[in-house]
This record gives structure tokens, sequence and C-alpha cells, in this order.
């Protein structure tokens, strides 16, 4: 568990967020020093001793006089300044592509409240596939992101992989992203996009290529056939009247567009846009209380009975 | 204000100048002043405070309803941070947090930091350019009652919990009405378009009186850094509100008219109203802090026993901080997908716009260095502001630096920033600026000793607050989210910025604990109680109605210090004539004020001002009514309200014998 998932001052991860973390400690060095040294003239022009009293109390300093601290200052201040330009237009230059052309190219759609993923083969329809808040990228390789919005805007952040990049309706946006660390990396969204704005977070999970790649493969199969024991029948029964709607899952009938695709469900670490751990109970929780949980989100807290809640959850767990 | 244009006749001697009869100068009497008096004193009782055009009563008006604001804004935030001193707390629903942080910002921005500046600059510009009132004080009235009626305007859903809930930036689609269909953005936009107008007529009278008003010898040269503050700002306020406004009125089409001005789906593009916004919201960032600066950097000299060091680089700096200003919109949107070289250029001219800061922040040290501080209450305020500028400043820096910024954008980082720039530029020199001109304000002082209780909670509470958020900024803390978890590390720094928000708010309570006691009871304070070099302190506490009794002449930028600076002999600064303070141009033919020419303010024509008149007040009603129709869709209602203010505006403009220009008379020039 990182102490904060979002920061991004120590753990930058790739190509794309490593010369912006340089950057900004030397900003962050500089600007220190500013404000040590604007700091310390000011505390030194109050406490001075002024020497040779005045006679006369009344008299008032010459107008002329001073004048070298503002050019001096003003002069310095402009040197730092440009440099500071300079690196920045070299770090501008570094972060905006990457060096060699992504091998991957994934589709991010934002929805109020969450996030809407696609791996699409142009060669190979049938390794296409939709997903939900949780994208998988291989370690060490540049990453397309396309970024869309369904509604209204909202911005593509991870901060340990990259700057961020709105997503804007009826335009498409392009970010990068590289990991060079197999690891979790947390991701938010960061433009006010109403009710839930504070609860719209994904994870980017880097794998090593061969994990990724029996990720992928398992990800683009539809749901595994559930058998014929009684409880997950009756919860997919029950998924198909109540909850198919709005959501899907690939390789049976519900083919709702509105929500997270579920067909793979159990493989993902967390619910309700990286709100909540993904375990049995809080899939219950979140199903009976979304509006508790994330008041005003298109999720409505569904009432269950003992044994529907049962069956239900039963239903789900065969979504891996 | 009528005028006669003071071109020569042919025939003329050259330098003759046309004013409709010969100015006078005579010394101040008392039967002069009580003549003048009479002439411009407004009524007493409720006819008097609906009509009154004094730049003064409409001054004070602005400091006061700009302060409620300021208190309305300030226990929004107050009630936000009880909701993010905790992870997941649930002091409030997401809803209503999203209202109050829109209301927050609009309240701060606009019907605070823009009227209070407002406020001071009505208050003090006639008195500190030796001029009788402001070049058009019906349109000053109306100015007022504008802001007053937008600002009551933008609250009135807030009881019924249907207020702006889309941010200040108020983003298109989130702010269409596919995603927001109650009233609350129709308020939002409708609100704007009628502030736009008291902001924009207001900009119009600085301008007019600067140019115009100016007391015979203030040469361009000679104005307080405050008044090229003013200016500058009332200069940039027209070109930038009419996109603001264009964009409000615009939007509210698209919600309620069909129209599909930012309809991505009618083809258009969900950008332009980013664009249109930040044109306008740039440099309204500029609007609000450079009146503020000029007020320090007029009055901390004061309290350094100097004059200002670098008056000329500072005033030009003020000037290039705002024409540049115009060119760094981008920067709010450094991460909408725009091509990196454009990024670049806006980049750039983000980081270059901090040398006049720069220029300013040393002439301000050196003048403490080479000056004797007094370390009085204003001082403080102003000291203390050098230093949160400092820190808002290079900020602003970090925030420039284009990669850097995908990271700082919309984090609690800029939060820190935007505070730094709007509490320690704007609220700290204008707390400052009331400590300083109160006296002049009501004839007495304010307490010391509550005074710097007040500036230590203050300064303590502001950085105890607001310091930590760069660093929820950088641990990345996202803004506008009314709650976050445990794990995500902001904890801590979140209850210390709740903490230190209560100091802060505790310092507020102080000073107006200060005001309220010293208004009644405070010292009296004379003229001139700090020893102050401009005009304004050479008139009595509180100014009489026609500020001036006889117009004074000026022949320098420090009219009450000439013959006791060190240095005035040596280098010949002021070796012509002193200024003349005690007799000067009496004018009491009816209302009357000295038009002055543009540069160098020689006498120019003598302007007849206009009497008290309740048409400002019906006009600005109307026009707020006529907003109210379109809001509430009554548009019989709203076409009975734009009759009306036709009516108000025919009264106010019917032709008045007072106002009537005699034939002007040659006189020789000076």
């Amino acid at each position: 568990m990182k102490t904060a998932p979002l920061e991004y001052l120590a753990h930058a991860a790739g190509p794309a967020s490593l010369p912006t973390q340089r950057l900004e400690w030397a900003l962050i060095a500089l600007v220190c020093a500013v404000m040590i040294i604007v700091a310390a003239l000011l505390v030194g022009a109050l406490i001075r001793r002024r020497t040779g009293a005045r006679a006369d109390p009344s008299a008032i300093g010459a107008e002329a006089g001073g004048m070298p601290w503002i050019y001096v200052g003003t002069g310095l201040s402009s040197v730092a300044l440009f440099a500071a330009l300079v690196y920045v237009m070299v770090t501008l230059e570094s972060v905006a592509s990457p060096r060699v052309a992504p091998a991957l190219q994934i589709d991010v759609t934002a929805y109020d409240w969450w996030w809407k993923i696609e791996y699409r083969d142009a060669d190979d329809a049938s390794r296409t596939f939709v997903t939900a808040n949780e994208i998988h990228i291989p370690v060490g390789v540049p990453v397309q992101i396309k970024l869309r919005s369904a509604d209204v805007i909202h911005t593509f952040w991870v901060p340990q992989l990259a700057g961020k990049t709105e997503m804007i309706p009826g335009q498409i946006n392009e970010q990068w992203i590289q990991a060079d660390t197999a690891g979790v990396y947390r991701g938010q969204c960061s433009q006010f996009c109403g009710a839930q704005h504070a609860h719209m977070a994904f994870e980017v999970v880097a794998q090593p290529p061969a994990q990724f790649d029996a990720w992928r493969r398992a990800q683009a199969h539809g749901a595994a056939p559930i058998g014929s024991s009684a409880l997950p029948n009756a919860g997919k029964r029950l998924f198909d009247e109540r909850c198919a709607g709005c959501h899907s899952v690939r390789g049976t009938d519900a083919a709702g567009m509105q929500a997270p695709d579920l067909t793979h469900l159990g493989s993902r670490r967390l619910i309700a846009a990286g709100q909540l751990p993904n375990t049995a109970a809080n899939q219950l929780d979140w199903i009976q209380h979304a509006q508790r949980i994330k008041p005003d989100s298109m999720m409505p807290s569904i009432a269950l009975s003992a044994s529907e809640a049962s069956a239900l959850s039963a239903y789900l767990a065969t979504l891996q | 204000m009528s005028d006669t244009p003071a071109f020569a006749k042919p025939g003329d001697p050259p330098g003759t100048l046309r004013l409709s009869r010969p100015l006078v100068r005579t010394p101040f009497d008392a039967a002069g002043a009580e003549r003048l008096a009479h002439i411009w004193e407004t009524r007493p009782g409720w006819r008097g405070w609906f009509s009154t055009v004094d730049h003064k009563t409409i001054g004070l008006r602005y400091l006061v309803t700009s302060f409620l604001f300021l208190l309305l804004g300030g226990i929004e935030a107050l009630v936000m941070r009880v909701q993010l001193a905790q992870p997941n707390a649930t002091v409030l629903t997401p809803e209503q947090y999203n209202q109050l942080f829109t209301m927050h910002g609009i309240t701060m921005i606009f019907l605070y930091a823009s009227p209070v500046l407002s406020g001071f600059s009505n208050f003090l510009w006639p008195l500190v350019l030796g001029s009788r009132d402001m070049a058009f004080p019906r349109l000053n009235a109306f100015s007022y009652w504008v802001f007053l009626f937008a600002g009551i305007f933008l609250y009135a859903s807030f009881p019924l919990g249907e207020a702006p809930n889309a941010g200040w930036f108020n983003y298109v689609p989130l702010s269409g009405l596919t995603y927001d269909v109650g009233p609350n953005i129709d308020v939002y936009s409708l609100g704007m378009v009628l502030l736009g107008i008291s902001t924009t007529v207001g900009a119009v009278n600085f301008v007019v009186t600067l140019l115009r008003m100016r007391a015979p010898g203030m040469s361009i040269d000679r104005i307080p850094v405050l008044v090229w503050g003013t200016l500058t700002a009332s200069g940039a306020n027209l070109f930038a509100v009419p996109s603001v406004s264009l964009a409000f009125l615009m939007l509210w089409l698209d919600r309620r008219i069909g129209m599909h001005f930012f309809d991505v789906s009618g083809g258009s593009h969900a950008l332009l109203w980013q664009h249109m916004f930040w044109i306008f919201a740039h440099p309204w960032v500029y609007v609000v802090v450079l009146p503020a600066m000029g007020i320090v950097s007029d009055a901390l000299p004061v309290f350094c026993r100097r004059p200002l060091v670098g008056y000329g680089p500072v005033a030009i700096s003020t000037v290039a901080t705002m024409v540049v200003g115009f060119v760094v919109w981008i920067h709010h949107m450094f991460a909408t997908g725009l091509p990196p070289l454009a990024l670049s250029f806006f980049g750039a001219a983000s980081m270059v716009i901090s040398i006049p800061s720069a220029v300013a922040t040393f002439a301000w040290i050196a003048t403490i260095w080479t000056g004797r501080p007094v370390f009085r209450v204003p001082f403080l305020f102003f000291a203390g502001f050098v230093l949160l500028f400092v820190i808002g400043g290079v900020s602003g820096v970090m925030t420039a630096a284009v990669p850097l910024d995908w990271q700082l954008t919309d984090t609690y980082f800029v939060v820190a920033h935007l505070h730094y720039v709007l509490i320690g530029i704007n609220v700290f020199p204008v707390v400052g600026g009331i400590y300083f001109w109160f006296p002049k304000f009501t004839g007495r002082m304010m307490s010391e000793r509550l005074g710097r209780i007040a500036f230590w909670l203050m300064f303590v509470g502001f950085n105890l607050g607001f310091f930590p958020m760069h660093i929820a900024g950088l641990l990345g803390m996202p803004r506008r989210i009314y709650t976050y978890g445990a794990d995500m590390g902001w904890t801590t720094v979140n209850l210390l910025t709740s903490i230190g928000s209560f100091i802060f708010a505790l310092g507020i309570a102080v000073f107006i604990v200060d005001v309220l006691y010293s208004r009644k009871r405070g010292p009296i304070a004379g003229n001139n109680p700090w020893d102050a070099p401009t005009l304004e302190w050479t008139v009595p506490s509180p100014p009489p109605p026609y500020n001036f009794a006889v117009v004074p002449t000026i022949a320098s930028r420090h009219p009450l210090w000439e013959g006791r600076m060190q240095g005035e002999h040596e280098e010949g600064t002021h070796e012509g004539p002193r200024s003349r303070l005690a007799d000067g141009y009496l004018l009491d033919q009816g209302r009357e004020a000295l038009g002055t020419t543009a540069l160098e303010a020689s006498p120019y024509v003598i302007l007849k001002m206009p009497e008290d008149s309740y048409a400002p007040f019906w006009l600005g009603l109307m026009a707020a009514l006529f907003f109210a129709g379109l809001a509430l869709r009554a548009w019989f209602f709203a076409g009975l309200a734009l009759v009306l203010a036709g009516v108000a505006i025919i009264v106010w403009l019917w032709p008045e014998r007072e106002l009537i220009q005699r034939e002007p008379t040659p006189v020789a020039r000076s």
C-alpha cells in the first residue's frame, strides 16, 4: 500500500513522468531559494539598525536612491527565469511524445463517474474487448491512450506515469504512458465533472509482458459458463432482470452499455471506480447501498432480499 | 458631466484655452466652504440615500457591501473546511459541497475582490486627484446599484438549494441543460451579464476620470500608483468583460432559447467556452491584484518615511503586467490537448509576466531598506503582504512550466497558489488599506492593539492554512472533491488547513470588531494622522461633500512632503514652483469641477456636474428585474422592466438648465 498513491514527487515510474519530476525538484529548489532570499532581505530591511538618527523627525528620505535594488533584483530574477524557461522547454520536448512508436493503443472513454477501457485489435476482432476502471499495460514500453468523453469534460491522470490530459466530448485527445517497473499506479479524474467527481478513480496495472499477454487473452474471452447449480443460475436471472439494462456480461444476454462491463468482474482489484476493494461483501454492499456510498451516482441502491443477495453474489463470483 | 470643447477659436493667440469663465485663484474661506457645502450636500433621510451621487458615499457602500460578501464567502469556505478536515466526512452532501465551492469562488472573485477595490478607488480617486467628484457621478451610483443587485441576484437561488454548482469556471457541457436542468446555471449566467454592466460602466468612469479630472499640474507622472493600478485594471476590464458577458449570454441562449453555441452535438466545440472564459478570467486576476498592489506602493512608503523607490518602473510594470496578462490565458488550458508548440509560447509568456512583479517586489523591499520603518498596523499588513506576494508569485512560475503544470493543474497546489494571490495580494493590502484610510473614511483612528492581534492571527492562520495546500497538491489531491479516503495520505495536511483557516477567520473577526468599535469610539484622527504626502490628507476627515474648497495646484508627487525631503534641493527636483494647497480655483456656481488635459493636467474646461438623482437606482433596479424576468422566463414581466428601464434612462438624461455651459471666453494659458 502506497502512503499517497497520487503523489508525484518521488515515484515517477517512466519516461513520460520522470523528466517532469526532475523539473519539479529543480523548480522547487529555485523557488525556495528565491523565497528565502527575498524573506531574508525583507527581514533585514525591517530590523536593520539605522545609523545617524535624523535630527528632524518630520524629515523625509530622498526620492532618489534605491534604484540598484530594482536593477540587480530584476536582472537576477530575469536570468533565473530564462534558465528555468530553457529547462522547461527541454522537459516539454522530452515528455510530449515517446521516443519510439507506442507498442499498444488503448481507448479510454470517461463516463459520469467511471472509465470504459477498450483494447482493440484491427487484425483479430476476437482480441478486442471492453473492461472498466482498470488498465493493464506491459512494463517498459510506451502505451498510447486515446481519450474520449461520453458526457462532460473529465481528465485522465496517472500522476506517477504522466501528466494530465482532458477528455473532452467531441474531440479525441491522446496521452502516452510508460511504466518501467511493474506495479499498480493509481489514476484519478481531476477535472470537476459533477456530483461524484471525488470518486472517479482507476488503476493502471503494469505487468511483465508475458503476464500482460495472459491477462489480455483471458479478458478477450466471454464469461465462463456457470454450470447448472441452482444458486448462480438464480443470480444470473436476477442479473439479467435487474442489472443488464446498464451492465453487460459478454457471452450472455446482458448487453447494457451505460455502465461498466462486468464480464471479468472478479479479475479486478477495486469496484465502484476505485472506491472499494473488490470483495464479495463490498459487491453486495455497493449493489444495495450505492447511493449511500456514492450519492447521486448513476448506480441505484437496489433492494435485495437475503436469498436474492446470496444468489446474485454467487453469480457475480462466477465472473472471473 | 457636460462639457464644452476648449479649442482655441481662429484668431486667438497660440496656447489659448477657452473656459466658460476665467479661473480665479482664491484662498480658502469659511463662507465659500459653507456655500459649497450647501451646493454639494446630499439630502438627509431616505431621499438622499437613494439619490446620492457622492463618490465617497458610493465608495464606502462598495467597501461595506463587498466586505459582507467576503464574510459570506468566508463562511462558505469554513463549512467546506469542516467537511474536509477529516477523510470520508459527511457534513455535506456532494451537491451541497459543489454549490458551496461554486458560490465561494463566485463570491470571492466577483462580489468581493474586484468591488472592494472599486470601493477604495471610488472613495479615493477624486481625493487623491484633487477633484470634486468622478467624471460621471450618476454612472458611478448606477454602477454600485447594479453591483448590489447582481450580488443579490447571484444569491437568489441559494436559499432554494439551487445555487450555481458547476464551479465559477462553469465549463460546458457540465453547465449545459443536459447535465444541469435547474435554475442554478441560469442564475449564474444572467447574474454575470448583469454584473458585467456594473463593471463596464465603472471602468469607463475610472478611465475618463483619470483623463479629465486631475488637479491642475498633476501630470501623468505624478499620479499615485493606486491610480495606475485602477486605471490599468479598468482599461483591461473594457477589453476582458465583453468576452465573459458574451459567453454567459450565449450559454443562457443555449439553455433556454435553443441555441447551439456550445453544443457539441450541434457541431460546436466544448473548448470554445474555455477560451472565452479564460480570455476574460486571466486578465481579471490582474484586475483584482494591480489596484491592491497600488495600495501598497502608495501607503507602504508613508511608513518608511520616504517616497517609493522606482515610481516610474513600478508604474510601467503595472501596465506591462496587464498587457502581457492578455496573452497568458492558455495556461489555464495546458491540459486540453492543444499542441505543445502553442503551449510553449503561452508558458513562456506566463513566466515573463513575473518580471514586472519582480520590479515591484524589489521596489518595495528597497523602500523599506532605505527608509525608516514605523511599525504601525497598516505597515504590518503591507510588509506581510510582500512575503505572501513572493510566495504566490513563485508558485505561479511553477504552474507556468507546461510539463509541470500537467501535474499541478487541478490539484490543491493551484488552490494554494491562487489563495496566496487573492488573499495575499488582495485581502492583506485591503485590510491594511482600511487601517490606513479608515481615519479618512470616518474621522477616527482604528485600534493599534486590536490591529496587531488581527494581523498576527490573519498572518499565522493564513500561512498555517494555505501553505499545507501546496503539499496536498504535490501529494496529488485534486481540487473540488467533496471528500477523500483515509488511504490517500492527505489527512494531516487537510486538518492543518482547516485549523489555519479558522485562525485566519478569527483574525478577520477581530478586524471587524475593531472597525465597529472604532467607528464610534476611536480617537479623532485629524486631517493627516500618518503624515502622508498625498492630496486626500489635505482635506478634513471625513472629507466635506465637495472634497476641496478650492481646487489645488500640484507641483510634485508628494505635495504634503515638499520642502522637507532630503535631496530635494540638491537635485533640483522641486526647484520649480511648490504645490499650492491653501489657495486655488473656487468653483461655486453650482456643482462644478475642473476638467484638465489628459497628460499635463492643464485647466481645460469648467465641468458642470449633475445633481443627485433617483434615476441610477431605478435603472439598476429595472435592469435587475429585467434579468430576473429572463431567469424566470416571464417574458412579459421582463419586457415591462425593460420599458421602465428606458423611462429611467430618459429621466436620467433629461436636459437640465444648470448643466448648460455658457459661451466660453478666452483665457491665456499660464
